[in-house]
C-alpha cells in the first residue's frame, strides 16, 4: 500500500522527464541500421564470411581435418616422391598429381562454400496463409496440438507425400528436407557431410561428387606412385626397410593413402549408384522408393528412366541460384507487411525487436562474437575468392548483433539422422557419421582417420553396384 | 480508366490481402505454379489475362530448368575447369531469372498496378509462392 502511493508520487515526474528522449533515440539508430545484408539476418544456423560470399555449415567440424589431412599428404608427396620419380620415370607423374590436387582442393571448397540449396524461411503472411488453408478442411479441432501436417500430391503418377516444416513454416517441396545441424529446409537434401562441414543438396552436390571422385583418383595415384618408389629403392638390392629409412615420409602416405583409397572409393561408387538412378542418399537410407514386400507400385518418380540421362540431369544439369540471397539489402520499408514481433527477413523495422525476439539466438550471438569477429580473417578461401572489408557491421553494432548467423551449441554433438551414411545391411555400407570418439580425439588427426577409417573396414565392403 | 494507380501509387496505398499462388509439383520437381485462379482476384483481374501470365512465367521457368545441348554444354564446361567459370560467368538460369524479372515488371506496369494489384517476383519467395498484394482500391471504375 504505502509502496503504491510512492510510485504514485515518483510517476509524473519521471513522465515528465523521460518522454521527449525515448522518441530521439531510437531514430539515429533506426537510419543506421537500415542498411543490413539479408546474411546477417538469416535465420538458419549457418556461419557467413566475407560480407555474405561465403556460408558454411554450423560447425566446420571436420572440414580443417580434411584440408589438413590432404595438404599434407599431397605436400609430403610432392616434396618427397616426385623427385625420385621424375628421375626415375617421367615428369608427368607431378603433372598429373597436381592436376588432381587442384580439382580435390577446388571442389572441396566449393562444397563447402556454396549454399546447398537452403530454402528460405516462409514470411509471417505465407506462413498465416498456409495455416487458414489447412485449418479449413479440418473444420473443428478442439485439440491443441496440431497433427502431423502433410498434403498428398501426385507425381508422374505417383503419389507423394509432402511434410509441413514446423520450423521454417512451409510445405517442403518433394525430395526437401530439414536438415537439424544447419537448421534449414534444403532442395534435394543428400546429407549433411562432416568432412565438408556443410549439407549437400541440390546446389552442391555435383561439387561433392567431384570431389570424392577426384580424391579417390588422388589417393589412389599417391599410392600406387608412393608403391613404386619404394619399390625402386628397395631394387637397389638394399631391401625395403632401408628403403623406408631413406625416405620415412613415404610410410605415412602410404599409411594414410591404404585406409582412404578403401572407404573414398566406395563412396564415390555408391553415389555414382544413387546419380545413376536419381536418387539421393536421405532416400536411399529411408528406403522411400525401394520395392518392399507386396508395394510393386513404389518407384522412383524422378528418374528418367534412363542412366544416361539421370547422370546428366544431377551433374550436368543447369545451376539453380540461391534463394536466400545472401548479400541482397534487407528492405527498409515495412509499411506494407504487418509483421509480428516474431519477424521474418523483410522486416527491417523490427531490428531492435529481434535482439529480443529469439531467446536462443541472443545466447548464441552472445558465446559467439568474439568467435565470428576473428573467423574471417581465418577463412582459407581468401586465396581463392575476392575479400573485401571483414564485417565491418559485427563491429560496429554488438547491441544487435544478427541472432541467426553464428553457430550454435559448441558442446552439442549428436548423431543426426540426416548424419549417418551408415547401413548395415548387405550393401556398401560407408560410415560417413561423425562418431564422437574421433570428434574428441581430433589433436591426433591421424589417429582418428585412421580410427574412422578402421571402423569402415569392419563394414561390409563394397559391392558391386546393383 | 477514371484514376488508375501506378506503381508509384500503390506504394502509399494501404494492403488489403496477399494472396500467394502455390507451387505445382505434379510434374516432379521443376519450377511450375499452379495456374488456378485465386477467387480473390474475381473482382479485380480477368481470369484468361491472370492465367496468361502465369503461364508465361511457367514457361520462362521451365526454359530455366531445361535440360537440353546448352545446359550439358555449360555443366561439362564447368566440371573441367573444376568449376572456377562459376566465379566469373553468369549461369544461363540466372539469365533467364533477369528476364523473368523483367517481364513481372512489365506485367506489374502495363496491367497489375492499374488494377491495384502487384505481383512478388518469386525468386524474393525462394520460387515456393507468387505474392500477389491486394490493394484497397480507392478509385471509382478503375477497370
Amino acid at each position: 500500500m504505502m509502496k503504491k502511493r510512492e510510485y504514485q508520487q515518483i510517476d509524473p515526474q519521471a513522465l515528465v522527464t523521460s518522454r521527449p528522449t525515448p522518441p530521439s533515440r531510437p531514430l539515429p539508430e533506426q537510419k543506421a541500421k537500415q542498411v543490413r545484408r539479408k546474411w546477417e539476418v538469416f535465420r538458419g544456423k549457418n556461419r557467413f564470411y566475407c560480407d555474405g560470399r561465403i556460408i558454411v555449415g554450423r560447425q566446420s567440424g571436420v572440414l580443417p581435418l580434411t584440408l589438413g589431412l590432404i595438404l599434407v599428404t599431397s605436400g609430403l608427396f610432392f616434396i618427397f616422391d616426385c623427385p625420385f620419380l621424375v628421375k626415375h620415370l617421367t615428369g608427368f607423374i607431378p603433372a598429373i598429381g597436381g592436376v588432381l590436387f587442384v580439382f580435390v582442393i577446388i571442389s572441396l571448397l566449393h562444397t563447402s562454400f556454396t549454399d546447398p540449396g537452403i530454402l528460405p524461411r516462409a514470411t509471417p503472411e505465407e506462413a498465416a496463409d498456409i495455416e487458414k488453408q489447412i485449418d479449413n478442411p479440418d473444420g473443428s479441432s478442439s485439440s491443441y496440438r496440431p497433427p502431423p501436417r502433410t498434403k498428398e500430391i501426385v507425381i508422374n503418377q505417383q503419389v507423394v507425400k509432402l511434410k509441413y516444416c514446423f520450423t521454417c513454416k512451409i510445405f517442403r517441396p518433394p525430395r526437401t528436407s530439414h536438415c537439424s545441424l544447419c537448421d534449414n529446409c534444403v532442395e534435394r537434401f543428400d546429407h549433411h557431410c562432416p568432412w565438408v562441414g556443410n549439407c549437400v543438396g541440390k546446389r552442391n552436390y555435383r561439387f561433392f561428387y567431384t570431389f570424392i571422385v577426384s580424391l579417390s583418383l588422388l589417393t589412389a595415384f599417391i599410392f600406387g606412385c608412393v608403391t613404386t618408389h619404394l619399390a625402386l629403392r628397395s631394387q637397389g638390392g638394399n631391401g625395403l626397410v632401408f628403403a623406408l629409412q631413406e625416405s620415412p615420409a613415404s610410410a605415412l602416405e602410404l599409411v594414410v593413402c591404404f585406409f582412404s583409397v578403401w572407404s573414398i572409393l566406395g563412396l564415390s561408387g555408391f553415389h555414382t549408384y544413387l546419380i545413376a538412378a536419381n536418387l539421393t542418399t536421405n532416400e536411399d537410407i529411408k528406403g522411400s522408393f525401394s520395392a518392399k514386400s507386396g508395394n510393386e507400385d513404389v518407384g522412383n518418380p524422378y528418374s528418367y528412366n534412363s542412366i544416361i540421362k539421370n547422370c546428366c540431369s544431377v551433374l550436368c544439369g543447369p545451376m539453380p541460384p540461391s534463394l536466400i540471397d545472401r548479400r541482397g539489402f534487407v528492405p527498409s520499408d515495412d509499411s506494407v507487411q504487418t509483421s509480428p514481433v516474431e519477424t521474418e527477413l523483410p522486416a527491417a523495422k523490427n531490428d531492435i525487436n529481434m535482439c529480443t525476439e529469439g531467446t536462443k539466438g541472443l545466447l548464441e550471438t552472445a558465446s559467439r562474437s568474439p568467435l565470428l569477429t576473428s573467423s574471417c580473417p581465418q577463412a582459407k578461401p581468401q586465396a581463392v575468392l575476392s575479400v573485401l572489408d571483414p564485417l565491418p557491421e559485427f563491429s560496429s553494432s554488438p547491441a544487435s548483433h544478427p541472432p541467426k548467423v553464428t553457430g550454435g551449441r559448441p558442446s552439442s554433438n549428436p548423431p543426426h539422422k540426416h548424419h549417418s551414411h551408415h547401413r548395415s545391411n548387405g550393401k556398401h555400407a560407408i560410415s560417413h557419421s561423425h562418431n564422437p570418439a574421433n570428434k574428441s580425439s581430433s589433436p591426433r588427426p591421424l589417429q582418428s582417420y585412421k580410427g574412422h577409417k578402421d571402423s569402415k573396414n569392419k563394414d561390409v565392403k563394397f559391392k558391386s553396384v546393383h | 480508366m477514371a484514376e488508375t494507380h501506378s506503381l508509384q501509387d500503390l506504394r502509399q496505398a494501404a494492403v488489403a490481402s496477399k494472396v500467394f499462388v502455390q507451387r505445382d509439383y505434379t510434374s516432379g520437381t521443376i519450377c511450375r505454379f499452379q495456374t488456378k485462379f485465386p477467387a480473390e482476384l474475381e473482382s479485380r483481374i480477368d481470369k484468361q489475362q491472370f492465367e496468361e501470365t502465369i503461364q508465361t512465367l511457367n514457361n520462362l521457368y521451365a526454359e530455366a530448368e531445361k535440360l537440353g545441348g546448352r545446359s550439358y554444354l555449360e555443366g561439362c564446361l564447368a566440371c573441367l575447369t573444376a568449376y572456377t567459370i562459376f566465379l566469373c560467368m553468369e549461369t544461363h538460369y540466372e539469365k533467364v531469372l533477369k528476364k523473368i524479372a523483367k517481364y513481372i515488371q512489365e506485367q506489374n506496369e502495363k496491367i497489375y498496378a492499374p488494377l491495384g494489384l502487384l505481383l512478388t517476383d518469386p525468386i524474393e519467395r525462394g520460387l515456393r509462392v507468387l505474392e500477389i498484394t491486394i490493394f484497397e482500391d480507392r478509385s471509382i471504375g478503375s477497370r
